[in-house]
């Protein structure tokens, strides 16, 4: 029973070993935050390439066809590879600390959530090396997508599929973990709001990504296996797989969105120190908007020439989208009304939020207007509006977020000078990149567009975009520079840093590997504040210390998913030769093998004895 | 810090100032200057919309401004807890049932232009156009006329004119920002839209769903004359003859390049019998642009001719088997535009084509 020495210095190979076999939320937290971030830059230099490629008419930076495998991966990327694992690394770091809970429920699957996600990422990116990577469009319309020759889309669709199942996976478990591992006293009503719209967008994600599965497996079969789903020559039909697409796709705005809300309703109440404003109203607002999210997809098919019926049902269902948005704004302005506001990086950020994320909502009641759609549909105004809506929103949530939470997460604090200047960068380049768009789209210039012609007006608007999207990556640079300091000076700080109100503060940075000695008994609304107010420093047990129950590491998750990983490759490539059928083979042995080891051998866990605990509490 | 900060600013303000300035964009690209009905109709709907939205957004800002102005911690005031308020009844109804209303301003005439434009009762009536897309060019088959042609379609000012859209491969959209808004053209359901023209000239049309490698550049144009005009250009049409023989000696010799190299693909007449596996090039002397894209003169043409995968990467051309074997050479191609720039419908192009012409060519 070593357990409790663990915080001595361990070896480079120690670590790794440590976390390629770890289940504990916290450090898949931080692999999700890596790999997520890692990807997030790769996804922004495609972008800058892209406006590059725009800064002038007719200029040849990078050839059509590179060009549209740049936006293709740059979309794809960004949702699936950036912005998802991102939302998941708060997830995963906050969530079971915020309902005073020891893990998720299901610490196994969790890490090979993670790992598969890591490998359906790399598995996307391998097309760039073997001779082109997905060209038809993060959406993959059929029948582009379907022929698209190479083997772009394959990647897309394997690399998809598998990273998909993790995130299908993540979902689960976070649904189970809230349903049931709340700590006494922790009623629904009483749950913290990031964890209420993480609890809303794993449900989203139960719902949603089945259906992103069934698309993909039916494009799987159409380009390897020669079926006709979406062929029209054969009986299939294309607008089938933009159905399938849009199910999935425009829930997958509010799983992205919805945690962001959560995480601004957390930094917005604790800066301003007051309780957040119409909770009860938040709540049934995230949970009305999850739901609402379902009923709108085909909103992004105006004009596929679905008839005026449909178009008017969906546009009206839309537009009522705004009714429980608007709620959560006036219910955050309400929140800083009377507060006593302190202006620091993550407040920033949620400060920055407000105007920009009512810009994004605004455009987005217009582009609900059918009619009107006819003319914003697949033009730059609507990559101005989902930029608006998806930057805005989403990634200020998670820069906020990665401010907010650092300490929690690392026990260090990131420089709030250097977080200002990332933000004034970022901010300041967001809105010239992108608020500009809504008029190139207007004035006639289309999405996805490789280039444009000289003399049509085009030329200011795409030059200031392209110094907007630089000026962002300038700020992007600061965010690393900050992170590399903090981290070299290494400056511990203490449990609750921020004076926040949440459960994840009454315990120390970095969270001991069991999280929580006791489990706490929540007594209200922003638990930890309850407990100040009263002038205790820390939370109330609500038993007495006993022995801790903790699952066992295990290397069988990353074993899973490199078989999945290396059976990708051979259904790809049995399409040009069919000896590569023995990489499935041996992928699906090597995955089916690993599953079954983990069913028939026994693995119970492990203890942490309370006379172990109650040593490291004198100690300390 | 502060200093250079300082400029980022007034940059920024400034590239506003300049996207104010330039106002509305080309003006037969735009569509903020409506020059059709459906282009008007949707610009109704999006200035009600954006009237509605800055209303919004003026109240919210407002309060924003407000707050963060106000509540703003001081020096001193860090140990003092404000009041911890729950929430306010009122105030949550006021702002769901406002925001209710305000849409309700927006619905309702989205929902009578959304059926408006999808009204099939003229169709009988009206000219009827099969347009077909293609990667990445656009066919115009005129129905009761039994013409086609290719790139540009000619239709009369204020009249309804019926497109009944189909594609050839993947999915298409069919965009002319300044008369319509736009329409998929999907290879397995026919999608139909009328098109109203109010002006007479020539408009910029654009492919908006992405469709491949030269997506950006399957640009076609819609020309709008007065009737009259359209009358001739339909029988001139129709009068266009496969066996077409060319005037000058340098087109002649064009021409029997053109029936070795290029005519299992393109035809030079109208007939609507013709295959539609290249662009027709029946009446090509009286187009607006060479391959939609490319300013109309013989040096464009002859470029085309020679480098079509450099102007339109992934097209069709770039197959033909005169390019695979170097059949044809650079005196040859001028040979071959010379001939191309004989065939024409009517005796000199429209007014408004010529206009476009100069202009463009004034622009390169």
């Amino acid at each position: 029973m070593s357990t409790l020495v663990a915080t001595n210095k361990k070896s480079f190979g120690a670590t790794l070993w440590d976390y390629l076999t770890t289940v504990d939320h916290k450090k898949i937290a931080i692999m999700y935050l890596i790999a997520g971030g890692f990807f997030f830059l790769v996804g922004g230099l495609e972008a800058l390439a892209i406006r590059w490629q725009l800064v002038q008419p007719m200029n040849d930076f990078v050839s059509a066809g590179f060009y549209n495998e740049l936006i293709t991966m740059h979309g794809t990327t960004m949702i699936f590879l950036a912005a998802m694992p991102l939302i998941f690394a708060f997830m995963n770091a906050v969530v079971p600390l915020q309902i005073g809970a020891r893990d998720v429920a299901f610490p196994f699957l969790n890490s090979l959530g993670f790992w598969l996600f890591l490998f359906g990422g790399i598995m996307l990116n391998v097309g760039w090396f073997t001779g082109g990577a997905a060209d038809a469009g993060w959406t993959a319309y059929a029948p582009l997508s379907t022929t698209s020759p190479g083997e772009g889309v394959d990647y897309y669709v394997l690399g998809l599929q598998i990273s998909g199942a993790g995130t299908l996976m993540g979902g689960i478990n976070f649904l189970v973990t809230i349903v049931n591992m709340r700590a006494p006293g922790m009623t629904y009503m009483r749950m913290p709001l990031f964890t209420w719209t993480a609890f809303v967008a794993s449900a989203l994600i139960l719902f949603a990504f089945p259906a992103l599965t069934v698309g993909l497996f039916l494009m799987m079969f159409d380009r390897l296996f020669g079926s006709g789903f979406f062929e029209a020559n054969m009986g299939g039909n294309a607008v089938i797989w933009q159905h399938l697409f849009w199910i999935f796709g425009h829930p997958e705005v509010y799983i992205l969105a919805l945690p962001a809300f959560g995480v601004f309703s957390e930094i917005i109440s604790t800066f301003s120190k007051k309780r957040l404003f119409g909770y009860t109203a938040m709540v049934f607002a995230t949970v009305l908007i999850g739901f609402l999210g379902f009923m709108v997809w085909a909103h992004h098919m105006f004009t596929v020439g679905m008839g005026p019926a449909a178009n008017s049902i969906f546009a009206v269902a839309t537009m009522a989208i705004a009714v429980p948005t608007g709620i959560k704004i006036f219910n955050w302005l309400f929140t800083l009304w009377g507060g006593s506001i302190e202006i620091n990086t993550p407040m920033l950020w949620a400060l920055g939020f407000i105007p920009t994320f009512t810009l994004g909502g605004m455009t987005g009641v217009m582009v609900a207007a059918a009619s009107a759609d006819y003319q914003f549909h697949d033009t730059y105004f609507v990559v101005a509006h989902f930029h608006y809506v998806i930057v805005g929103g989403v990634v200020f949530a998670l820069l906020a977020g990665l401010h907010y939470w650092w300490p929690k997460m690392f026990g260090t604090i990131l420089d709030d000078k250097l977080g200002k200047i990332t933000f004034w960068f970022f901010f300041i380049g967001f809105h010239l990149t992108f608020f500009i768009q809504h008029f190139l789209g207007l004035m006639g210039m289309p999405r996805r567009y490789w280039t444009y012609l000289e003399n049509q007006g085009l030329d200011l608007g795409n030059l200031v975009s392209t110094i907007g999207a630089f000026l962002m990556g300038v700020g992007t640079i600061f965010l690393l520079i900050n992170i590399v300091k903090t981290t070299m000076k290494n400056e511990k700080v203490g449990g609750d840093p921020w004076d926040a109100r949440t459960l994840e503060w009454a315990i120390p940075s970095p969270p001991p590997f069991y999280n929580f000695k006791q489990l706490p008994l929540v007594r209200g609304l922003d638990p930890l504040w309850v407990e100040k107010t009263e002038g205790r420093k820390g939370m109330t047990p609500a038993e007495p210390i006993g022995d801790i129950h903790m699952p066992n590491n295990s290397f069988l998750p990353f074993v899973i998913s490199v078989g999945l990983f290396i059976a990708g490759f051979g259904f790809i490539y049995q399409k040009n030769d069919l000896s590569w059928l023995t990489l499935v083979f041996i992928g699906m042995g090597i995955a089916l093998g690993a599953m079954l080891t983990r069913s028939v051998k026994d693995d119970i866990g492990y203890h942490i004895h309370k006379e172990d605990l109650q040593k490291e509490a004198e100690e300390s | 810090m502060k200093d250079w900060m300082g400029k980022i600013r007034t940059l920024s303000i400034f590239s506003f100032l300049v996207m104010v300035l330039t106002a509305c964009g080309k003006n037969n690209l735009t569509a903020l200057v409506p020059k059709g009905y459906g282009a008007e109709q949707s610009f109704n709907v999006i200035i009600i919309s954006i009237l509605v939205m800055i209303v919004v957004f003026i109240v919210v800002m407002a309060i924003y401004i407000y707050v963060v102005l106000k509540f703003r911690r001081k020096k001193g005031q860090e140990n003092q807890i404000p009041k911890q308020t729950e929430g306010n009844k009122t105030l949550e109804v006021v702002w769901t049932v406002i925001p209710i209303l305000l849409l309700i301003i927006i619905a309702v005439p989205t929902i009578a232009s959304t059926y408006d434009l999808a009204d099939e009762g003229e169709k009988e009536d009206s000219i009827n156009v099969n347009v077909k897309g293609m990667q990445f060019w656009w066919n115009f088959e005129y129905a009761n006329e039994e013409v086609q042609t290719s790139q540009e379609l000619y239709i009369p000012v204020d009249q309804k004119v019926y497109l009944n859209m189909l594609s050839g491969d993947v999915i298409h959209a069919f965009w002319v920002p300044s008369i319509s808004g736009k329409m998929d053209v999907s290879p397995e359901n026919e999608n139909t839209m009328y098109i109203e023209a109010f002006e007479e000239g020539v408009y910029w049309g654009k492919c908006t769903e992405f469709c491949g490698d030269s997506h950006s550049l399957m640009d076609f144009k819609i020309v709008v004359v007065s009737q009259e005009e359209y009358d001739q250009w339909i029988e001139g049409l129709k009068n266009t003859d496969p066996e077409y023989t060319a005037q000058s000696a340098s087109a002649q010799e064009g021409q029997q390049l053109f029936n070795n190299n290029c005519i299992s693909c393109h035809a030079i007449d109208a007939s609507a019998t013709n295959p539609v596996i290249a662009p027709n090039l029946a009446d090509f002397g009286n187009r607006a642009m060479i391959a939609g894209v490319e300013h109309y003169s013989k040096e464009a043409l002859v470029d085309w001719i020679l480098n079509p995968g450099e102007i339109k990467p992934g097209n069709g051309m770039m197959e033909a088997p005169y390019l695979t074997d170097n059949a044809i050479n650079e005196e040859d191609a001028e040979k071959i535009a010379d001939f191309l720039m004989e065939l024409k419908a009517t005796d000199k192009p429209v007014e408004s084509v010529e206009i476009f012409r100069e202009e463009e060519g004034q622009g390169n």
